[in-house]
């Protein structure tokens, strides 16, 4: 069983786990961060973007194993205590999400997108949210927030 | 009443108090429940649609690391347990009771679709318990797969007893009535309809876990279910032969239902019935491939639809004839849904003197059929919406102004149908006109115009519709065939500090009912929405209560809620009046403080919630400590939710590819509650209308495999497949409930489906296209288009 | 996933002795394709040889062609000035592969080693001529592609690089699934001095090819309107619930003239 030591959320972690162990396991099962969710088994839906070393990333097709020394930040590490992310902020100003299930994945995508781009067109916010399903919203309000913050976070 | 209350009563826009949990990853959903020493359960599955089961050797699997337990439909019948059973009976035409055969947890003998349980598996991981599952050899005698709706009446019976594999065979209505209106027909319409076949696809795939405590001899399930109430009794009375005090059913935060998530599936029943024979908690959660495999779909009619006019272009008869496929097992709502949820809405926004309607409920090969968002309403709309577009092409007037001309008349209200419904209020010329204005109506040949020169057909679809919700008065419910009631309790508890908890039976997995609910209590109590804290979802804590589905929960729950509040005001106020040393009758209630009436003597809600619990000097003769009301609302009709919802499209002739480049609608509510949570509502049902209606589609194959049973071939709506979406509001109140409320949930899934294809077929109908079948895919949309020029060049 | 051990290898040979000494090893990318692959149970390899640490991410001019290293990403590739002022069409082709999360992991040569029916890269690889470099040979497109999921590769041989020369001008018009958003049909349109080549990707029964009648057409008159209604054919193209073989042969007709308007 290899070690993998990664620094998650900001504190370093040693584990000992087995080499299958994808990286959304190791967060939800092996490090109790259930606020990451598994929505298919295609890699398509996106409830399971995490950033690893800053880049947006499914944690449902990539092993812990391959992650050794990396900089994961999950949804439960972008807030500033108790101040929300300005995404965050953002997705509870406009409703933008409803049954709460994709909306880590949808969260952690949308921050990436708005940090490359601070002025993105409302096209590409929603070609920018091509690896995110939801069935809840229409992806309306998800559109809006992410307008809101992109405003909240500099642009 | 203080300012900032106001802003948290009925009609603001709150800010929801349940986002904080779910942004920053602190939702609790069932799969992140764990318990000590938990066993996994993998279910083996039935890779055959249809097949006698030969033998089953588990012997291997059972020798296999970590493997616990296996157990086959054998053990379920050496149990004794039951299966989930259908809530809703319909009675059939020849006044016989329906066709219910036994749906067996584990498939004992015989496997009826493609994911049909054939084992579960209990292993110390879920790893362990997949690999073992494949170390499980079954010998299946296959028999050919009965797919096909329009010829599964004239194969062999899927179930033993059954006759031309038919569930029911139901009709409503005056045929005599209807044949007369046809016989007197200027015009007659005939219209071939197909309601696709989708898939819900709740994010949160389906998930359980279930402990079974020897102390006191009780269970615990957690489980993804819109209404723990009916999981509780169901498995409880019907399955497992639990006392229904001994089984505590919790359904915590769900990630999406549309209906998929009502129902109770073997999955659930048979981690309860292991927990115990096992002595282990036992965890199960599906993959999406499960998911695809074993949800309830939704849909999957097909009708024949007729109607009359006279010579004024005003309908005069309507018949539908309708196979509604159900597939292999009944589930809850399974012929509810076709029927009474279908049949009674065949008026729509429309004066229409004589309609008949008959549905025949049929089985098939394939995963069960069940109420998927809207429920029966979406497939009355689509059918009579595109009928209403062909009519109006056929008599030659444009399709608002002959929708126009048919409508119900606002001053006919209360309106009876002819098919039992009586809609109590409505006004659907201003909600067409608001539409029409806000998507320029008038100038839409201009816009076609500027599309066709840039090598684009552009095309502009109505769909004028209405919905029964606030389901739904039990004594109608009962007459019609249904075994439950579907009012709804509320418990308000005010606690000593004056922080309220409000108990609905209800269930929010999306609604935002920790807000709105919360509202309801701010508006009437005059409290911060701070101090309030809804409880749902827990079958220890609620009273018994219906959950959550049919656009139901503000109209029933709500109302219920509201109900309860009063009957906490009521008490008040005698507790004022003792307090206050007044008469009960002089004490008013407003903003917050009991007043003796035309005095500036006063006390605040807080000072009542605490005296209610330190009743030193109650007199206990009148007046009992405490401060907690209990209410149960049962309505008196179905609300009545009507509105239109306007798509222009842009069709790309060269690849047949639909763009949706505009949406607005104009629906009628009744009340809101939350403004923000409506919309909201709407976006989303809108947005399942327009998967439905261009992408999305649950294809079987003749041997009854399910060719889209994952996301790279079932094609889910993307944010880059919708512009804005314009929504907007009118009012006409609800006359039965205290909040004048109607319901929004459904809506969007149950207006949008006909507004895109009469979209579509209105942007083709210059190449000499007439109709399009649900998808649209772009394929179906190029062939039309050459089929069409091919059969212009004849 | 069934069990498997990881190996990340420290540079080529460490990869090829650590893929030698398992039963049946795999070479791991970016992993977008073979991860989930693992985890729907459709492949049981015994050892995974991660080659992220081999030193294979690079994107140089070598005049007149480009050099990608295998294990550069498809956002690396979308994101690269030098790529961008080369060869335009790869620029659009890599920053549609997938969606953000697949082009932060996703390689080009992990792409071209599954040679899936329905990739991006196939296609600017067989349009533009390129040559695969592995650590033993390097290997022209013509003779790479070997049916569906079938390349030319050796069980332990690892793709190095990818060189790929500079067109006069190029495109790449992708009409995607619209549910996988693979392609259905990809189109890479590539004029040279010596004439015009175009590869088809995600509609063939044995993957990426060649459509030579297209390129006749457009060496005799480079214009879409040199591609004429029928000119495709259906034979040996896939049909499934998406797209018949007709329609997929309408398609490459179509996203051939958009690819040829397209050009630059």
């Amino acid at each position: 069983m290899p070690t993998v030591a990664m620094k998650v959320n900001g504190a370093n972690v040693v584990h000992d786990i087995p080499d299958n162990t994808l990286l959304v396991s190791f967060l939800r099962e092996t490090m109790g961060l259930t606020g990451t969710h598994v929505g298919c088994d295609t890699s398509q839906c996106g409830a399971c973007i995490v950033h690893v070393n800053g880049e947006s990333i499914k944690s449902c097709s990539i092993l812990a194993a391959q992650l050794d020394g990396a900089d994961v930040t999950t949804i439960e590490g972008i807030a500033n205590g108790d101040e929300l992310h300005p995404m965050q902020q953002a997705f509870h100003e406009n409703h933008g999400l409803q049954c709460g299930f994709c909306t880590p994945g949808m969260v952690m995508s949308a921050i990436e997108l708005v940090e490359k781009n601070k002025n993105l067109s409302e096209r590409e916010i929603r070609e920018g949210l091509e690896g995110n399903i939801c069935r809840c919203t229409g992806y309306h309000n998800i559109v809006k927030s992410v307008q809101d913050a992109a405003t909240r976070m500099g642009g | 009443m203080p300012e900032g209350i106001a802003s948290q009563g009925i009609g603001a826009s709150v800010r929801r108090k349940e986002d904080r949990r779910f942004l920053i990853g602190k939702g609790k959903y069932t799969d992140d429940i764990n318990r000590a020493g938990q066993l996994h359960v993998y279910f083996l599955r039935s890779p055959v649609a249809f097949a006698d089961i030969v033998s089953i050797d588990k012997e291997r699997a059972e020798k296999a690391s970590g493997v616990i337990a296996i157990l086959t439909g054998e053990d379920v019948a050496a149990d004794n347990l039951g299966g989930p059973i259908c809530g809703w009976a319909p009675t059939n035409k020849d006044g016989s009771a329906p066709s219910e055969p036994p749906h067996p947890i584990l498939a004992n003998g015989r496997v009826r679709y493609v994911g049909d349980h054939v084992a579960a598996v209990f292993a110390e991981t879920l790893e362990e318990a997949t690999s073992a599952a494949e170390l499980i050899d079954v010998v299946y005698s296959e028999m050919p797969a009965i797919t096909d709706l329009k010829t599964a009446m004239d194969q062999p019976q899927i179930h033993d007893g059954m006759e031309q594999n038919t569930y029911f065979d139901w009709e409503l209505g005056n045929e005599a009535a209807v044949n007369d209106a046809f016989d007197r027909a200027e015009t007659i319409v005939n219209v071939h309809i197909r309601n696709n076949r989708v898939i819900p696809n709740a994010m949160e795939p389906r998930a359980a876990v279930a402990e079974y405590d020897k102390g006191d001899a009780r269970y615990t399930l957690f489980t993804t279910s819109q209404n723990p109430q009916l999981t509780r009794l169901v498995i409880g009375a019907f399955m497992l032969n639990i006392p229904e005090s001994k089984l505590r059913v919790v359904a915590p935060d769900v990630g999406g239902g549309f209906g998929s998530k009502i129902y109770v599936y073997p999955e659930e029943a048979v981690c309860v019935w292991a927990s115990k024979k096992l002595g282990r908690a036992i965890k199960w959660t599906a993959d999406r491939t499960q998911a695809f495999l074993g949800d309830a779909h939704g849909r999957d009619h097909i009708s024949e639809v007729k109607l009359a006019l006279d010579k004024n272009k005003k309908i005069i008869g309507l018949r539908v004839d309708t196979l509604a496929n159900l597939g292999a097992y009944l589930s809850a709502f399974a012929m509810v849904t076709p029927t009474y949820l279908h049949g009674t809405l065949l008026s729509g926004v429309y004066d229409i003197p004589a309609i008949y309607t008959n549905v025949k409920g049929i089985c098939t090969n394939t995963v069960n059929v069940d109420a998927y968002r809207g429920a029966g309403r979406p497939e009355a709309t689509y059918l009579l919406e595109r009928t209403m577009d062909v009519a109006a092409k056929q008599v030659g007037m444009d399709p608002a102004e002959f929708r126009r001309l048919n409508f119900i008349p606002k001053d006919a209200f209360p309106y009876q149908t002819a098919l039992a419904l009586q809609y109590d209020v409505g006004d659907y010329e201003p909600l067409l006109d608001r539409a029409m204005a806000m998507i320029d109506y008038k100038n839409f040949e201009s816009r076609r115009a500027k599309s066709a020169k840039d090598g684009k057909c552009r095309g502009i679809g109505i769909s004028t519709y209405i919905e029964a919700c606030g389901i739904a008065p039990s004594a109608v419910v009962g007459a019609l065939g249904g075994r439950v009631g579907l009012y709804e309790s509320a418990i308000v508890r005010v606690e000593p500090t004056g922080t309220i908890s409000v108990l609905t039976g209800t269930h929010s997995h999306g609604q935002g009912h920790d807000t709105t609910f919360a509202q309801l209590v701010c508006d009437k109590l005059g409290v911060d929405i701070e101090a309030v804290e809804i409880v749902h979802g827990d079958s220890d804590r609620t009273a018994f209560g219906m959950g959550t589905y049919g656009s139901r929960s503000l109209a029933v729950g709500g109302t219920a809620i509201s109900k309860a509040l009063d009957k906490v005001i009521a008490k008040g106020k005698i507790i004022a009046a003792h307090m206050l040393e007044a008469d009960d009758a002089d004490i008013e209630f407003k903003d917050g403080k009991f007043t003796v009436a035309g005095t500036d003597r006063e006390k605040s809600f807080g000072e009542i919630a605490l005296s209610a619990y330190v009743p030193h000097n109650f007199p206990h003769d009148r007046l009992e400590p405490g401060l907690e009301e209990t209410a149960f609302y049962d309505p008196a009709n179905f609300t009545y939710p009507a509105g239109t919802h306007i798509a222009e499209v842009e069709i790309d002739p060269s690849t047949g590819v639909v763009e949706l480049v505009d949406w607005v609608c104009c629906d009628d509510f009744g009340n809101l509650i939350n403004p923000m949570v409506v919309e909201g509502q709407v976006h989303g049902g809108i947005a399942q209308g327009v998967g439905q209606a261009l992408y999305e589609e649950a294809a079987y194959d003749d041997n009854g495999q399910l060719l889209s049973a994952s996301y790279m071939d079932y094609c889910m709506p993307r944010a880059d497949n919708f512009p804005s979406l314009k929504v907007q509001n009118l009012v006409t109140a609800c006359t039965h409930n205290d909040l004048g409320v109607k319901g929004c949930g459904e809506a969007g899934a149950i207006a949008s489906p006909p507004a895109l294809i009469n979209a579509v077929v209105n942007a083709l109908s210059p190449l000499g296209v007439t109709d399009i079948t649900m998808p649209a895919t772009p394929e179906k949309v190029w062939r039309a288009i050459q089929d069409a020029q091919t059969k212009a060049a004849e | 996933m069934y069990s498997t051990k990881y190996v990340k290898a420290r540079d080529i040979d460490d990869a090829v002795k650590a893929l030698k000494s398992a039963d049946d090893g795999k070479f791991l990318a970016g992993g977008m394709t073979l991860i989930p692959t693992l985890k729907q149970r459709l492949a049981n390899p015994d050892c995974l040889v991660d080659l992220s640490a081999c030193g294979l991410s690079s994107i140089d001019d070598e005049g007149s062609a480009i050099r990608i290293g295998a294990m550069t990403r498809h956002v690396d590739v979308a994101e690269s000035a030098l790529v961008q002022k080369a060869i335009p069409a790869l620029t659009h082709l890599a920053a549609h592969i997938g969606d953000r999360q697949v082009r932060n992991r996703g390689t080009i040569g992990g792409s071209l080693a599954n040679n899936d029916p329905a990739a991006c890269y196939p296609a600017a690889l067989l349009a533009l001529g390129g040559t695969v470099h592995t650590q033993s040979r390097s290997i022209a497109a013509e003779d790479y592609f070997d049916g569906m999921f079938e390349t030319a590769l050796e069980e332990d041989e690892i793709i190095h690089a990818v060189s790929l020369p500079k067109p006069e001008k190029a495109a790449y018009v992708k009409f995607p699934n619209p549910a996988s958003r693979y392609a259905m049909v990809g189109v890479f349109v590539a004029k040279f001095a010596d004439g015009v080549r175009v590869a088809v990707t995600g509609a063939g029964e044995d993957g990426v090819f060649r459509a030579h009648d297209l390129e006749a057409a457009l060496n005799a008159n480079f214009s879409a309107d040199a591609i004429a209604d029928g000119m495709v054919s259906s034979d040996g193209l896939m049909s499934d619930i998406h797209a018949s073989a007709d329609y997929r042969a309408h398609l490459i007709g179509e996203m051939t003239r958009r690819a040829v308007n397209a050009c630059t």
